[in-house]
């Protein structure tokens, strides 16, 4: 085995994973407007007052975004272990933490970026300021793919299971909690006039732990849904 | 060389089978037999490492398969029931896919050869959905074209849905890896004749 296979193997499943996504394009639009109709249906509810409006914004957009990268999880590995390219997976010569770690950023790429990007657009319907704007986009640039990692165990656990949708909310939302408060909370702390770099720092924090164990822990899960 | 001691399988609190146990040389053919339910594709996905037996090894050189991993997945082709191949990607997609995964020496020249080779040549960048159950069978067995250096295929029922000039063709894909010294370990209900230097039959259930 080449030092460069184990690479080629991580681009291969994600290029076929983009690959599939964009052939399927619809799957990815429902998350976009799962996320779009929660963030609106709040100033709908609550009423034109924009300073409630303002104070209750991050919030909103951190919990719609939490939502719409759950309810994308459950086609992370559904699809592949319906028609058996799951198990030719698991029994490539590669880690296979690897070839989780390609789908996982896979499925970011597709279902998390477009959260972040379109973020700070209903932010504005908020009336948020331009720095809190800018803190929001970067905290979930940072928090998503911690969403994505952590979710991506649940989704292994929960795989060909019966009313597996549910099981996995309860499985993977107590977990979401600490990136919920620190991607809030640095958002709610530049409206408040402080700095957001100790909520940033732990949401990084976050992320890089979540990279490190998440893929092999939902590689292990893996194997057994797979029994 | 391929050895199995004792294996027993036990699916949803239910025994399928105890104490199986076969050594297979490098050219030998085995021929997993029995009812449907007996445990045919239990025993092929444990030899494949995906299914823990209840009990028993199975060893690969000697050596347990559970400790060799990725070197022994090297070695291994595995085609389940399911095709493994994806709905919405082509023919010529999946095959790349799947091989570049193996680390096969793949170019889409050779792999639109191969699946020209199973009669695939018209629809070798059709999305699969559009094919023929048959035809998708035919997308998935092109991947032993490019495994001749594993040196254990494990086959569920590679003959199913094919029609009789697909399933000699395969047949003879098969010889010709036995005829080369590789193992192969398969299910049929077909009555298929496989040339082999070395045969062997297993009969699972009552």
């Amino acid at each position: 085995m080449s030092a460069s296979a184990p690479l080629a193997a991580f681009a291969c499943v994600l290029r076929r994973d983009l690959l599939l996504a964009l052939r399927r394009r619809s799957d990815v639009a429902t998350t976009l407007f799962f996320f779009v109709i929660v963030v609106t249906l709040f100033p709908l509810g609550v009423g034109p007052e924009m300073s409630l409006l303002r104070t209750m914004a991050p919030g909103v957009l951190w919990v719609a975004a939490l939502l719409a990268s759950m309810l994308a999880l459950g086609r992370l590995f559904a699809g592949d272990y319906a028609d058996g390219t799951l198990e030719q997976l698991v029994l490539a010569p590669h880690p296979l933490g690897l070839l989780v770690g390609a789908k996982i950023a896979a499925h970011w790429l597709v279902t998390g970026l477009p959260l972040v990007l379109l973020a700070p657009l209903l932010g504005l319907a908020f009336d948020m300021r331009a720095e809190a704007l800018g803190t929001l986009t970067l905290s979930l640039l940072l928090g998503t793919p911690t969403l994505g990692l952590i979710g991506a165990i649940g989704a292994a656990l929960t795989l060909g299971l019966r009313g597996a949708g549910l099981l996995l909310s309860l499985l993977v939302l107590p977990l979401y909690i600490p990136v919920l408060i620190f991607g809030a909370g640095a958002v709610e702390a530049v409206a408040g006039g402080l700095g957001p770099g100790a909520h940033l720092s732990v949401l990084g924090a976050l992320l890089v732990l979540a990279l490190f164990f998440a893929p092999w822990a939902a590689a292990l899960a893996l194997r057994i849904s797979l029994e | 060389m391929l050895v199995a001691n004792g294996l027993e399988c036990v699916r949803g609190g239910r025994r399928l089978f105890r104490a199986v146990g076969f050594e297979l040389d490098p050219g030998t053919a085995l021929e997993v037999q029995g009812a449907n339910g007996s445990g045919k594709t239990s025993l092929l996905r444990m030899l494949c490492g995906l299914l823990a037996p209840a009990a028993g090894e199975i060893l690969w050189n000697g050596a347990d398969i559970r400790t060799l991993g990725e070197a022994y997945r090297g070695e291994l082709v595995y085609l389940g029931h399911q095709n493994a191949i994806k709905d919405d990607l082509s023919a010529l997609e999946n095959l790349l896919v799947s091989e570049t995964l193996a680390e096969s020496a793949v170019t889409p020249a050779a792999a639109r050869d191969s699946l020209a080779r199973l009669g695939l040549a018209g629809c070798a960048d059709l999305p699969t959905r559009v094919l023929s159950q048959g035809q998708k069978r035919r997308v998935a067995l092109a991947r032993l074209l490019f495994r001749e250096r594993c040196r254990l295929w494990v086959l569920d029922e590679p003959f199913v849905a094919l029609d009789q000039q697909a399933v000699r063709e395969i047949a003879a894909i098969i010889a010709a890896q036995l005829g080369g010294g590789g193992i192969v370990v398969y299910t049929t209900h077909q009555e298929v004749a496989v040339a082999a230097p070395r045969r062997t039959e297993l009969r699972l259930g009552r």
